[in-house]
């Protein structure tokens, strides 16, 4: 009955049957293309991939609604703080001056800021997709078989693995503590001070403490009798080996990267696409 | 002797951090395909000596182990907790908090993988233990969204795959409703039948014995008090005194002058001899029938037309219309994911009904915030660490004053007074976390009381407590519900309802099912079954021994029984003063 806004959820679609592994090489190389370059004609074209990614995935807006809006209204904050810090530091990357309307004084917008603006807008959006899909369409213990499966300590991997399992779970814990604490009068809301904020914050962290510590002992028991631990290797129920289409999305993933690297170096000369000279 | 799968020999252990050895001389033996009962009061001793037998001690929890202990003939002490896993299974009690995998296939799988079974075996060993339980249409399910019943099969797979010799059950009942806790000894039976030994710890005695038992081992204070047969024990009369409740059709033929014999086979309501019982009791029930009057209360809390749905779909809550009075105690049942929680999450302004309203004399409530309302109707969790912030008694009282600002004279005269009442005031300088599981209870019921909420909801305010505990903490309440506080009471342990309110409110599947005397809820065979409940053994006693109208003997038994209770406590209290 409960509602689990952020978490995994089991589908049979392409990006679900893709091996965890390969999802989490495919998002590094295709955020470090992003991060790599200032170009808009690329960065729209990984946009609309990931986008179309998250449709294919059959993510619903319920699911990550509580996560958009905190963007949207970090984005928008962003873009207008950009703009009130520097107004003028499209024309230094560009080297031109557009003037499109002014605010009197120096404030001026050109289409140079717009265009440098809207460029780093897109970068953001681009990159949030590909993250909410890894999230939401990586089984943890799949994943945490084939990070194993690439050298990693297997201990690292189970603790990984329980910690995304368990982080719904904890939640759960936190509001339930919230709401009691509340009904007892402690106000979180923004009428209190910060520091009054701080010292009642306490009597939630404290229980979500508590409580998260009785789960974790009772989960090594659970461990230790089944035997976790027991030889140096285990083997894992939810591994699948990587497939044809895990080969050809890291193959994809990693061209759009050489391509980023070629366009940057041979036919941009910088970090930025300039059409206005 | 090659059959003997468990031996104690002047086996005794004493934790590192403790003064005092936890188990002294203990002798017992346990052979290849025996089912035993466990029983003993909570700090009995009885958790201790399951996990002897299956290697928590001395390997996770360090102590000092004299005598021996054999398990499977491996001396435990010599051995490690891998070795033992996997001669012995353990479930263990609240199988929410323990799944490991994402999928019931991959939870059950847990052992295999660790024991680096290959992939192709694992995925065919998971199925035939998935099958054997039961569970095998439902591999791919989240083990968290399945049933209680559906979860314990699955933390029982998840030990069964390792094909063990020994299935050690670690109090399986204390988180079912009745009727799955029926079903989960059902269960446990027959993989009995498959020639495991099977030891069970528990101190639900009425409920285990559903099925044969070969023996119970009743343990106190470290000690094995009796080690024998079903009937034997419940014949020598001991149970009440070692703080286990007794079976209440026992109760009952006590009550009304039988003596118990062995002979009678009073281990189970099914097997018992009625005889020599039909006499007595009905010359009981002549005396003590019709004595008991209803009190009229005025009108307090409506709820009215509430309904409510989490995903705007499946309804939690379907027009749901309730009224409580003034002064009552009154419980809220109804099997997991009734609607129980919700409705207390909606009386306590935590969620917005999506329809309906909840009216407190006539006025409507949904025009205080949260923590306003709680000036109204306050809630204590079921679990007092989800509740606890503050390192002191007094300062975890005062927390709710002390934010409403109020003097702090003024608070210290509240908290005193509440300290009082709820028997902490002898503590009230003490640390919290030196209190036991029920004086936590009490300081979370008092950090509530403190607020003066007209009414007061407890979340299964007994869960996990043995029979002294549940006594006093219910004590506790009932004494406060005579003094005037209003009480609803969230919960599906039977004997809390039958024992303490006169009035059961009974959810299922998002409906009021019914709303009427509690002993009439556990007499209809009908509503039981709907509700996951079980129908008392008081009733089937009562149709065994040929009373025409069973429901008047049950309530018979429930006021007398009240009456003997407050008796006894008078007598306590007279004693102590």
């Amino acid at each position: 009955m409960k509602i689990r806004t952020f978490s995994y959820s089991q589908l049979d679609t392409f990006v679900h049957r893709l091996s965890g592994l390969s999802k989490l090489v495919c998002f590094l190389l295709l955020t470090s293309a992003i991060m790599l370059t200032y170009d808009i004609r690329i960065i729209l074209g990984i946009m609309i991939l990931s986008f179309a990614m998250m449709r294919v995935a059959k993510i619903r807006y319920s699911q990550i609604r509580l996560m958009l809006i905190y963007v949207m209204a970090f984005l928008v904050v962003n873009f207008f703080l950009t703009y009130v810090f520097e107004p003028e530091y499209g024309v230094q990357i560009y080297g031109t001056k557009h003037v499109l309307f002014s605010f009197g004084g120096s404030y001026t917008v050109t289409q140079e800021q717009l265009f440098y603006q809207f460029t780093k807008l897109f970068k953001y959006l681009s990159v949030i997709p590909l993250g909410i899909i890894f999230v939401l369409t990586t089984n943890p213990s799949e994943f945490a078989s084939s990070l194993n499966g690439v050298g990693v300590s297997y201990k690292i991997c189970t603790a990984l693995s329980l910690t995304l399992r368990y982080f719904p779970d904890v939640a759960d814990d936190y509001n339930t503590i919230a709401l009691a604490q509340q009904a007892r009068g402690v106000e979180m809301s923004s009428k209190a001070k910060m520091t009054e904020r701080l010292k009642r914050s306490a009597s939630i962290l404290i229980p979500l403490i508590m409580t998260t510590m009785d789960r974790i002992e009772l989960i090594s028991n659970a461990m230790d009798l089944r035997g976790y631990g027991k030889h140096r290797k285990r083997t894992w129920y939810a591994r699948k080996p990587l497939k044809k289409a895990d080969y050809i999305s890291m193959a994809v993933s990693l061209a759009v990267l050489v391509f980023t690297l070629y366009v940057r170096l041979c036919i941009n000369h910088s970090i930025y696409y300039n059409p206005f000279i | 002797m090659n059959d003997e799968m468990i031996v104690f020999k002047d086996f005794g252990f004493q934790y590192f951090e403790q003064s005092e050895p936890t188990l002294h001389h203990i002798n017992l033996t346990i052979r290849k395909g025996e089912k035993i009962l466990i029983a003993g009061p909570s700090g009995s001793g009885k958790s201790t000596l399951g996990n002897c037998i299956n290697g928590l001690i001395p390997f996770a929890h360090k102590g000092k182990i004299t005598g021996s202990l054999t398990v499977a003939g491996i001396e435990t002490k010599n051995s490690s907790l891998f070795e033992l896993s996997s001669k012995v299974g353990t479930v263990l009690q609240d199988s929410d908090g323990q799944f490991i995998g994402l999928n019931v296939a991959e939870d059950i799988a847990f052992a295999l993988e660790n024991d680096c079974i290959e992939q192709k075996e694992m995925i065919e060993r998971v199925r035939k233990t998935a099958e054997m339980v039961g569970m095998d249409t439902h591999l791919a399910k989240d083990p968290h969204r399945c049933s209680g019943g559906q979860k314990q099969r699955v933390s029982l797979a998840g030990v069964m795959v390792d094909d063990v010799d020994i299935l050690l059950f670690d109090e399986p009942l204390a988180n079912l409703d009745p009727k799955t806790g029926k079903t989960a000894i059902e269960l446990i039976d027959e993989i009995a039948a498959s020639g495991k030994t099977i030891v069970i710890i528990e101190h639900r005695l009425e409920d285990v014995l559903h099925r044969h038992v070969d023996r119970i081992v009743l343990v106190n204070d470290g000690r094995i008090i009796m080690d024998d047969t079903p009937d034997n024990v419940l014949a020598a009369n001991i149970l009440t005194s070692y703080g286990i409740r007794e079976p209440l059709y026992l109760k009952a033929a006590r009550y009304a002058g039988c003596e118990i014999t062995a002979d009678m086979k009073p281990a189970s309501i099914e097997t018992i001899d009625t005889e020599k019982l039909r006499s007595p009791l009905k010359y009981w029930f002549e005396e003590n029938k019709g004595r008991y009057d209803a009190k009229e209360r005025k009108e307090m809390l409506e709820v009215k037309n509430i309904s409510f749905s989490y995903d705007g779909v499946k309804p939690t809550l379907d027009g749901i219309n309730l009224t409580i009075h003034e002064g009552e105690m009154l419980s809220i049942v109804g099997k997991n994911g009734a609607g129980k929680t919700t409705l207390s999450s909606i009386l306590c302004g935590f969620i917005k009904p999506d329809e309906g309203s909840v009216l407190m004399y006539g006025e409507d409530l949904s025009k205080y915030s949260i923590s306003e309302r709680a000036e109204y109707i306050g809630i204590v969790m079921q679990n007092p660490n989800q509740m606890i912030s503050k390192t002191m008694i007094f300062d975890e009282i005062a927390l709710g004053l002390r934010i409403r600002n109020v003097d702090e004279k003024e608070i210290e005269k509240k908290v005193d007074e509440v300290l009082k009442i709820c028997g902490l005031y002898e503590f009230r300088s003490w640390p919290i976390s030196a209190l036991s599981f029920g004086q936590k209870k009490r300081v979370t019921i008092a950090s509530i009381l403190v607020l003066n909420p007209k009414i007061l909801i407890l979340d299964e305010p007994t869960a996990g407590q043995d029979y002294y505990h549940y006594s006093e903490i219910m004590e506790f309440l009932k004494r406060l519900n005579e003094q005037g506080q209003t009480i609803i009471l969230i919960t599906h342990d039977m004997h809390l309802m039958l024992e303490y309110t006169e009035r059961a409110v009974v959810l299922s599947d998002a409906k009021l099912l019914a709303d009427e005397k509690s002993y009439q809820v556990l007499c209809d065979p009908d509503l039981t079954q709907r509700a996951n409940l079980r129908e008392t053994s008081l009733f089937e006693l009562a149709e065994k021994t040929g009373f025409s109208d069973p429901e008047a003997f049950v309530e018979c038994f429930i006021h007398y029984d009240r009456r003997m209770r407050a008796d006894e406590n008078q007598n306590v209290l007279l004693q102590s003063a």
